[in-house]
């Protein structure tokens, strides 16, 4: 059997299929699409039949006010949450029950809300932890030889990454001494050393000051230029939302209500609702 | 029918124990937050002192009574709570589970070398006489004992439900459980309410162990306890932890399920022998795999967690390179000093206790490879040991394999083993593991090690001297073993450190930080989990049977549940992320037990004593006790180290004074534990 059949066999999602944005997509049409898909907690709709396309290279805003369903709709794309119905396709792969580390491996890369970073380890080795993830080449074997060590083509790219977010400064410094803004760029950091084609990202700029800000905007617009890589960015910051996305679509009690370029969105009635409760 | 209920009648009593065990549990758990392992050693001290009281010093049933259960349990919660559980931040439930075991491995210890080994037989009852039968019902004579059973736990219910439900002390524990700050907040008093809510729970646990210790020969043992605890832990599990009336129901019916069935069941079969005495084990596996309420044990529900200063660093990030370096020498020439004095001068009872702490070590070596490197709490290492154990001897008692080949086979079947409990364990992390574990050690105890076909039965298989030949291992200078023991513990420690340092090494550092962020860059958190414990068991199956052939018997006490305790609380003090730890514990484990012998009697179980003081450290010092002395005394004697410590935020670095300042350069240093909700020791 060969590797590529052996990877279509075992869902098209094993250690051999790793896609990246570097490599040309497999299947035309949109990158990321969500149809109809829904998800309620207990009675509560969270998430009420949304259809939702990313196409590849866009930089997509989701915003909404809070409660919207915006991450619970993240976590059915990434797989922390199971839908209740609808379906989500990633590249022209179906995701519906594959688990996150597949859909990770398809090329979603991710940051969240609420920051999931390895505090024992420092910045450096955090991304290190991702890049050898990306290859997918690590064995037990491996370690057992003594043939696990950091390759120079590995160190290379952690630092292509580090010095593309702005982290080189802190590389040696263990994640649990740093503040909440800076592990918000370790997290995008780690989900860029996997050279995702899709970047979602959760409010990334919750905890960054405003110069902070301002180059995380011009991180996502780099990668989406130089890498290709399409984005979907949850952000309460609608300044930097306006900024930097292609389009947006707005989010309100699980539904979305508005989708267009930026500015004319949030003209609509339904937008201004959402945010501010009132009509018109 | 008669028959049915002359054999379920007996049962409502008997199911009244587990009643009200299981009530105490989850009264403990609903009103201070923590699954309160040290429940059956409360019970037990109460029971102890009671008994000796009355026995010893001929004081009066209800003057024992008051200063056993009113006084000495509540004031023994009181000292938990103070000195032990207030200082553990909510998030860290693995600190809190090893307390509790910590507790459970060092009271019943502490007891006899306070007041004597002696025996302590008869329990008085303390309502209605044991000898006189109140009623018949269906043929069954209800003595004063089952009804002094059955009607305190009655009162205990009703008492226990109208506290936690209906009063406003009961809304405070509740409240102070989700987050005590918060509710300080509200002007509680909440360090009071929980005080109160361990004061009542150890009071239940003293009134527990007193009211049973009739049923029990000796109110000295322990294990009695112990055992019965863990079928209450079923029985609370089954009611999610968190209903007191179910809980009360299903220890109830447990209690009639077993003696029906063993009514039932005739006497020569397997299911009799084998699986009866494990239905309290098989039914916690049950509700940790089935019972949804038990999914979210770990889940950090304080508002105000991210306040928690961060985790303190494990001992390999915080040592500076120079003590790394001077660790590393002094480790080197002792080890050069050791190796020439076993082979040289070192008498031979000496030579065959550090031969047996060099086989702990292997043992205890799997335990730094879950625990420490995989960040999962097992408490079934014991057991893995035995599997591998058992396998090699019986494959040399059946097929004549030498046992030095039958340990690599042997570590094949506990890595099998292990596999199959973390494939069981897969959706469970925390608590829910520890107790999997747990239930898992206590299966075996009970169902699979006493088998004929397995151990051997009681006495166990005694090695014969050809199934280690040509390697002469049970020579009296002990050199044959010694060597052999030296190559199987370097060969697991280097393949240890390999792990530690490689791939697999690096994955498990991020996934104890964060799950959810190692499967989000594309790693198979369920794959690592089961490479640990494949990886855990095997080291352990081999660390086993290099202990069978150094005492030359392979028997089920060697392997039993309260060893795998024991191994967890020593590991756990000598330091459980490093592989030194291991061999620091084992080694000075078998030497304290050596001193011992020659101490009188009474202080013969004091080792576990030390080292569930040490245990106790753990959520100041999860980098082992010891190893925080070491690195301390190696600061004093080498000041120059000092400087060149890696920055850490909030750790033992940093409050001794030995690390450069905190580096924060977006505002304060975050939590990621905290801010992530989850546990993180």
């Amino acid at each position: 059997m060969s590797k590529a059949s052996a990877a279509r066999r075992f869902g098209g999602v094993s250690g051999l299929s790793r896609r990246s944005a570097t490599r040309p997509p497999s299947a035309t049409g949109p990158l990321l699409e969500a149809a109809g898909v829904s998800k309620a907690f207990g009675g509560v709709a969270a998430v009420d039949k949304v259809d939702l396309r990313v196409e590849r290279g866009e930089l997509l805003g989701l915003v909404g006010p809070n409660g919207a369903g915006k991450t619970t709709l993240f976590n059915c794309i990434c797989g922390q949450l199971r839908q209740d119905s609808g379906t989500v396709t990633f590249d022209g792969v179906v995701l519906d029950g594959l688990p996150t580390y597949k859909r990770a491996r398809l090329g979603i890369g991710r940051t969240y809300q609420r920051i999931e970073v390895y505090p024992e380890l420092t910045v450096h080795e955090h991304l290190m932890v991702a890049e050898r993830a990306r290859r997918g080449d690590g064995r037990l074997w491996k370690d057992l030889c003594n043939r696990s060590a950091s390759r120079p083509e590995e160190l290379r790219h952690v630092d292509e990454v580090l010095e593309l977010i702005g982290l080189r400064e802190v590389q040696d410094t263990p994640v649990s001494a740093l503040g909440l803004g800076l592990c918000r760029l370790v997290e995008l950091a780690r989900a860029v050393v996997c050279d995702p084609v899709l970047l979602v990202a959760d409010e990334p700029s919750s905890g960054l000051d405003v110069n902070e800000t301002a180059e995380l905007s011009q991180v996502l617009r780099t990668l989406q230029s130089e890498r290709g890589t399409a984005v979907l960015l949850v952000e309460h910051d609608l300044g930097m939302v306006g900024e930097v996305v292609d389009r947006a679509v707005v989010m309100d009690l699980g539904r979305i209500v508005a989708e267009g370029p930026f500015d004319e969105v949030m003209a609509f009635p339904e937008v201004r609702y959402a945010y501010l409760g009132v009509e018109g | 029918m008669e028959q049915f209920l002359g054999f379920a009648i007996p049962g409502v009593p008997y199911g009244c124990t587990y009643a009200l065990f299981a009530i105490g549990l989850v009264l403990t758990y609903q009103a201070t937050g923590v699954f309160n392992f040290a429940f059956g050693a409360q019970a037990f001290t109460s029971a102890y002192v009671f008994v000796y009281m009355v026995q010893d010093w001929h004081f009066p049933v209800w003057a024992s009574f008051l200063l056993s259960v009113v006084v000495l349990a509540p004031a023994l919660g009181l000292i938990f709570n103070r000195f032990i559980f207030r200082r553990i931040p909510n998030t860290n439930t693995t600190a809190k589970i090893v307390m509790g075991i910590a507790l459970l491995v060092g009271i019943p210890t502490l007891l006899p070398v306070i007041l004597g080994n002696q025996n302590l037989y008869n329990a008085p009852t303390l309502i209605f006489s044991q000898s006189t039968v109140y009623l018949t019902l269906a043929g069954y004579p209800v003595n004063g004992q089952d009804l002094t059973v059955v009607l305190v736990t009655a009162v205990v219910l009703v008492a226990v439900v109208a506290l936690i439900r209906y009063t406003s002390l009961g809304l405070q524990m509740r409240a102070a459980v989700e987050s005590r700050r918060l509710v300080q907040l509200n002007g509680v008093n909440a360090d009071r309410v929980v005080s109160v809510a361990w004061a009542a729970s150890s009071f239940l646990a003293g009134l527990s162990g007193v009211l049973l210790a009739p049923y029990f020969p000796q109110a000295n043992q322990s294990q009695a306890y112990i055992t019965l605890m863990v079928g209450a832990i079923a029985v609370a599990a089954s009611a999610s932890l968190r209903s007191l009336p179910l809980a009360a129901l299903f220890g109830i019916l447990l209690g009639v399920a077993s003696l029906v069935l063993q009514g039932y069941l005739p006497t020569q079969s397997i299911f009799y022998s084998s699986i009866l005495p494990s239905l309290p084990f098989i039914v916690l596996v049950f509700a940790l795999l089935f019972n949804p309420g038990l999914k979210k044990l770990d889940d950090n529900k304080d508002p105000l967690a991210s306040v928690d200063p961060p985790a303190p660093p494990r001992a390999a990030t915080i040592r500076t390179p120079r003590v790394q370096r001077f660790t590393q020498i002094a480790w080197y020439s002792l080890l050069a000093v050791f190796i020439v004095s076993m082979l040289t001068w070192m008498p031979r009872n000496w030579e065959n206790v550090f031969n047996s702490g060099l086989a702990f070590a292997t043992v205890f070596l799997s335990i730094t490879l879950i625990t420490g490197m995989g960040g999962q709490l097992s408490l079934a290492q014991g057991t893995l040991a035995g599997v591998g154990a058992f396998t090699a001897a019986q494959l040399a008692n059946h097929l004549g394999l030498n046992m030095v080949f039958g340990m690599l086979i042997g570590a094949g079947v506990a890595a099998v083993v292990a596999i199959l409990l973390a494939v069981l364990s897969l959706r469970l992390k925390g608590l829910g593991l520890a107790l999997m574990t747990l239930a898992a050690a206590l299966f075996f105890d009970s169902s699979i090690f006493p088998l004929q076909s397995v151990s051997g039965g009681q006495g166990g298989i005694n090695l014969q001297e050809s199934w280690v030949a040509p390697l002469n291992l049970f020579a009296p200078s002990g050199h044959p073993f010694f060597v052999l023991a030296m190559v199987v513990l370097s060969l697991s420690v280097i393949a240890v450190l390999l792990v530690r340092k490689g791939t697999t090494g690096r994955f498990l550092s991020a996934m104890r930080g964060s799950e959810v962020g190692v499967g989000g860059v594309g790693i198979n958190v369920t794959w690592q989990r089961i490479l640990v414990f494949a990886l855990s068991g095997a080291v352990a199956g081999v660390g086993g049977t290099l202990l069978v052939i150094n005492q030359q018997n392979a028997n089920p006490a060697q392997f039993n549940y309260q060893l795998s305790l024991a191994f967890v609380v020593i590991v756990v003090t000598a330091g459980v992320s490093t592989v030194e730890g291991a061999i620091q514990g084992a080694l000075g484990f078998v030497v304290i037990e050596q001193l011992l012998t020659y101490a009188p009697a009474r202080l013969q179980g004091l080792s576990f004593v030390l080292f569930a003081a040490g245990a106790l450290a753990y959520a100041a010092h999860p980098e082992g006790l010891v190893e925080y002395f070491k690195r301390r005394t190696i600061l004093a004697l080498y000041p120059a180290a000092r400087s060149d410590a890696r920055p850490r935020a909030g750790g033992p670095a940093a409050r001794a004074g030995d690390a450069t300042p905190v580096v924060t350069t977006t505002g304060a240093p975050m939590n990621p534990t905290a801010a992530a909700g989850a546990d993180r020791e």
